[in-house]
């Protein structure tokens, strides 16, 4: 009990006394993670889409796929990441390795099948009425598919807050592609562990209220703007 | 199909992405050093988690203008991405390993940086009374014979290597015995479970001192020479794996057993520990180390 009394003040101190690298290490964490949600979302949601509002054959098996992806373990992705983008990997000619870079690409790929499965579903919740509606208004067919995306926007939103909380959250795949570099790749969650290794119980601590507090921040956010239009 | 009619769509999502990808890479890029100037240090969790290296490596970077990335796993890992070319210099303690490796041809100029030792530690209880022993192999073997239980890493890290190569030597086989038990964490980490579980294990001196006061584990047996711990510094082939970076790494390597470096080896942890962590020895001989 006094350990984790001793993390929140610590946690406070780190935060009033604008520790520089603990400042870092968060604004990195958020400008990753926020890079890697806004990736997925462009290609969870236009492929959710296009996946909701198509009738193909093998459907079911394709949604079954992106909806096992959802819950893609990140050590398992950090793996083969790491693997395609080592020196001597296929990617190799990138050197992304140990970069944030490849944290970006490893979180993209952990958030992508979340913010698509959840894409998926919602759009393929609205009334199939409403589209011929759209269409018998003389919308084109991108059109159609904007006023869906906008129709879609509460279940859209926490699909970039499960993607965003995913990613943020996650730590096997930032430490294998990422390393865990001091003032470079490192983020909170591969610094709680390194910290907890090191035995500095209240700095980790401190760390994991940081990381909550983000969390939150961003999760306040974005529900200002998912609930500003239906305030009852 | 109608998919291609949404052709339009996914072409403009696509560039989109691209658009990100490549500009959220280049505000990263604008930070990284020149591709050259980047080294891979594979090394033991040891020298990151009681603090040596955030000493060295800003000294280094200043020195030379390299940015090195340190990779703190265990030796037997670190070797492994030496291996593969993966890591340009290595900073580990499993000397046979390393032997091994430089003999393959994966690495060269094997140069010896500095030592502490292994101690065992226990809970003050010490259930299987071996406080004071003077020989390893006469605790593992009482350890065994008491079947008390003892925390190993199990994860090919030097300390493990160490601790396994004690247990053959002291003729126990470990094949399913249930106080045996191996955690396949880090040292730090380790340590933290044989506290909790009031366990007997194998560790580092550095790593220990530097977790003292989070764990309820005492000192009780130390001073065999059997339980030298030696870390060398190893360039990775750049023959081998033309990828890697030779001149920083030989730079590295300089930079360890350079005189300064090896001061600072000297006095490190004093102020915080009441000792030293490591006992700088660049130009002596293993056999000479202990004595």
């Amino acid at each position: 009990m006094e350990l984790i009394i001793q993390g929140i003040i610590k946690a406070f101190e780190l935060l009033v006394t604008f520790d520089p690298e603990v400042l870092g290490i968060t604004w990195l964490s958020l400008k990753i993670s926020g890079t890697a949600t806004l990736i997925s979302l462009f290609i969870g949601v236009s492929i959710g889409t296009a996946v909701a509002l198509n009738n193909f054959f093998g459907k079911k098996i394709v949604i079954s796929i992106i909806n096992t992806g959802m819950g893609l373990p990140p050590v398992v992705v950090g793996l083969f990441v790491t693997i395609f983008i080592w020196r001597n990997g296929p990617f190799g000619f990138l050197e992304i390795l140990y970069t944030p870079t490849a944290i970006i690409v490893a979180q993209a790929i952990i958030a992508t099948p979340i913010v698509m499965g959840i894409s998926l579903a919602s759009i393929q919740n609205l009334s199939p009425n409403l589209r011929l509606q759209i269409l018998s208004l003389g919308a084109s067919r991108l059109q159609m598919v904007w006023v869906l995306i906008k129709e879609a926007k509460l279940p859209l939103l926490a699909a970039v807050m499960a993607g965003f909380g995913g990613v943020i959250s996650e730590v096997g795949a930032s430490i294998m592609v990422g390393g865990n570099i001091r003032g470079y790749s490192r983020v909170l969650t591969t610094a709680t562990v390194m910290e907890t290794g090191k035995g500095n119980f209240d700095i980790a601590i401190a760390l994991s209220i940081i990381l909550l507090l983000l969390a939150f921040l961003v999760n306040y956010l974005l529900t200002l703007i998912q609930q500003r239009q239906h305030p009852r | 199909m109608k998919l291609l009619r949404n052709r339009k769509i996914i072409i403009t999502w696509i560039m989109a992405v691209l658009l990100v990808t490549f500009g959220a890479s280049s505000v990263f890029a604008a930070k990284a050093a020149p591709k050259q100037k980047n080294i891979i240090l594979a090394t033991t969790t040891s020298t990151q988690d009681t603090g040596l290296l955030d000493t060295l490596i800003p000294i280094f970077e200043k020195q030379t203008g390299y940015f090195v990335k340190t990779i703190a796993v265990g030796s037997g890992q670190a070797m492994a991405m030496g291996q593969k070319g993966e890591a340009d210099v290595l900073l580990v303690h499993s000397p046979d390993a390393e032997k091994k490796f430089v003999e393959e041809g994966y690495g060269f100029n094997r140069q010896l940086v500095m030592h502490n030792d292994f101690i065992i530690v226990g809970p003050a209880s010490d259930p299987a009374k071996i406080k004071g022993f003077k020989s390893a192999l006469e605790t593992m073997k009482t350890i065994a014979k008491t079947e008390s239980l003892f925390l190993s890493r199990g994860d090919k890290s030097g300390t493990d290597v160490k601790e396994k190569a004690l247990w053959k030597k002291a003729g126990i086989n470990l094949m399913g015995q249930r106080w045996f038990q191996e955690t396949g964490l880090g040292m730090g980490q380790t340590l933290g479970v044989a506290s909790e579980k009031k366990g007997y294990t194998l560790t580092d001196r550095g790593t220990y001192l530097a977790l003292k006061k989070h764990l309820g584990l005492d000192i009780l047996v130390e001073g065999d020479a059997e339980l030298l711990n030696i870390y060398h510094v190893i360039e990775v082939s750049s023959t081998k794996w033309p990828k890697v970076n030779a001149p920083g790494a030989k730079a590295f390597a300089d930079f360890m057993v350079s005189k300064k470096t090896q001061e600072i080896i000297k006095t490190f942890g004093v102020d915080k520990y009441g000792s030293p962590l490591f006992f700088p020895d660049a130009g002596k001989k293993v056999e000479d180390l202990g004595k």
